[in-house]
């Protein structure tokens, strides 16, 4: 074992949630900062990256200066008998990037357990891709509603809260 | 404005960095730019925010910690108080204003299952409104890749 090994995944999180600094040699560059060397590090984030800790060392894209102006969180009210069937057809759609089941709220008006994200060019691409969503889903479907995004207030990742 | 050659690196940086002394060479060569081209494009969409952040995707659950949808119905007019009180919050990975009673809608993280509850319950003292939870009961697809 070598001496790094003290240092630990924690500290290691710590040096890269702000993110990866966009020089020539940016592993090394976080190393030292760590006081360990660049392959070390390489290491250390290559087992993160078996056990599923990261998920990829990749760049977030802001759909909207992407073009990409409407993005619609469709949210449906699906039988629950029929919702892990449906859910998979739904989350199989090429449009849908993100789909999900959930837990409803009845209580605070909102029926809805099925959670499908579409993002689109125009609101129109998007309700034409809600409205095949809908003939998917058929009678089993209760309800249905879309949130559209009209602005991103933080998109930052995990930052770990500072201890001690 | 982004060109064609911005919108083909956008494109490979969605999918994993080498771990390489040199990763943006190695991507550089993957598309025909140069380390140092790739490096100043990379820079200038970061300016020009349409990279919000580039670096490693955490998950917070394969470490033991928790991911979940969080929602409040916030007055209009006191949205923007809130809102920077909910920022305020390390937890809190991403939050959008979405057009409905329930506006703000954003996404905690948190280093244990527990912290989700008393991160929202933290989040109800400081805001004086109520935070509903939508943790993910089944997951049917992620898709990475938005077309660029």
């Amino acid at each position: 074992m070598s001496v790094e090994t003290k240092i630990s995944d924690r500290e290691i999180i710590a040096a890269l949630q702000g993110g990866l600094p966009i020089v020539a040699a940016p592993y090394a560059e976080v190393a030292g900062k760590l006081g360990m060397s660049e392959a070390d590090l390489v290491a250390r984030i290559a087992a993160m990256k078996d056990s599923g800790a990261i998920r990829r060392i990749a760049a977030a894209p802001n759909h909207y200066k992407l073009g990409m102006v409407a993005n619609g969180m469709t949210v449906w009210d699906v039988e629950d008998a029929q919702v892990a069937e449906l859910g998979a057809q739904i989350g199989a759609l090429p449009f849908v990037t993100h789909c999900y089941e959930r837990p409803r709220a009845r209580d605070q008006g909102w029926p809805y357990n099925l959670f499908a994200m579409v993002h689109g060019d125009t609101p129109d691409e998007v309700e034409a891709k809600r409205a095949e969503i809908a003939a998917i889903l058929g009678d089993a479907c209760h309800g249905h509603d879309i949130l559209y995004s009209k602005r991103i207030l933080k998109k930052t990742g995990l930052r770990l809260r500072k201890r001690g | 404005m982004l060109d064609d050659t911005d919108r083909l690196l956008i494109n490979r940086l969605q999918d994993d960095l080498p771990l390489s002394s040199h990763p943006f060479a190695e991507v550089g060569k993957e598309l025909g730019l140069s380390e140092a081209d790739v490096i100043s494009r990379i820079e200038a969409m970061k300016e020009t925010g349409a990279i919000t952040r580039f670096g490693p995707f955490f998950d917070v659950a394969a470490m033991g910690g928790a991911f979940c949808l969080c929602a409040i119905a916030v007055p209009s007019d006191q949205f923007e108080r809130v809102m920077i009180e909910v920022n305020d919050f390390p937890e809190v990975a991403h939050n959008y204003e979405r057009d409905h009673t329930l506006n703000m809608w954003f996404v905690l993280a948190t280093e244990t299952p527990e912290g989700i509850a008393e991160t929202a319950e933290r989040i109800e003292e400081k805001t004086g409104l109520q935070v509903l939870c939508f943790p993910k009961l089944q997951e049917f697809f992620i898709g990475f890749r938005v077309k660029a």
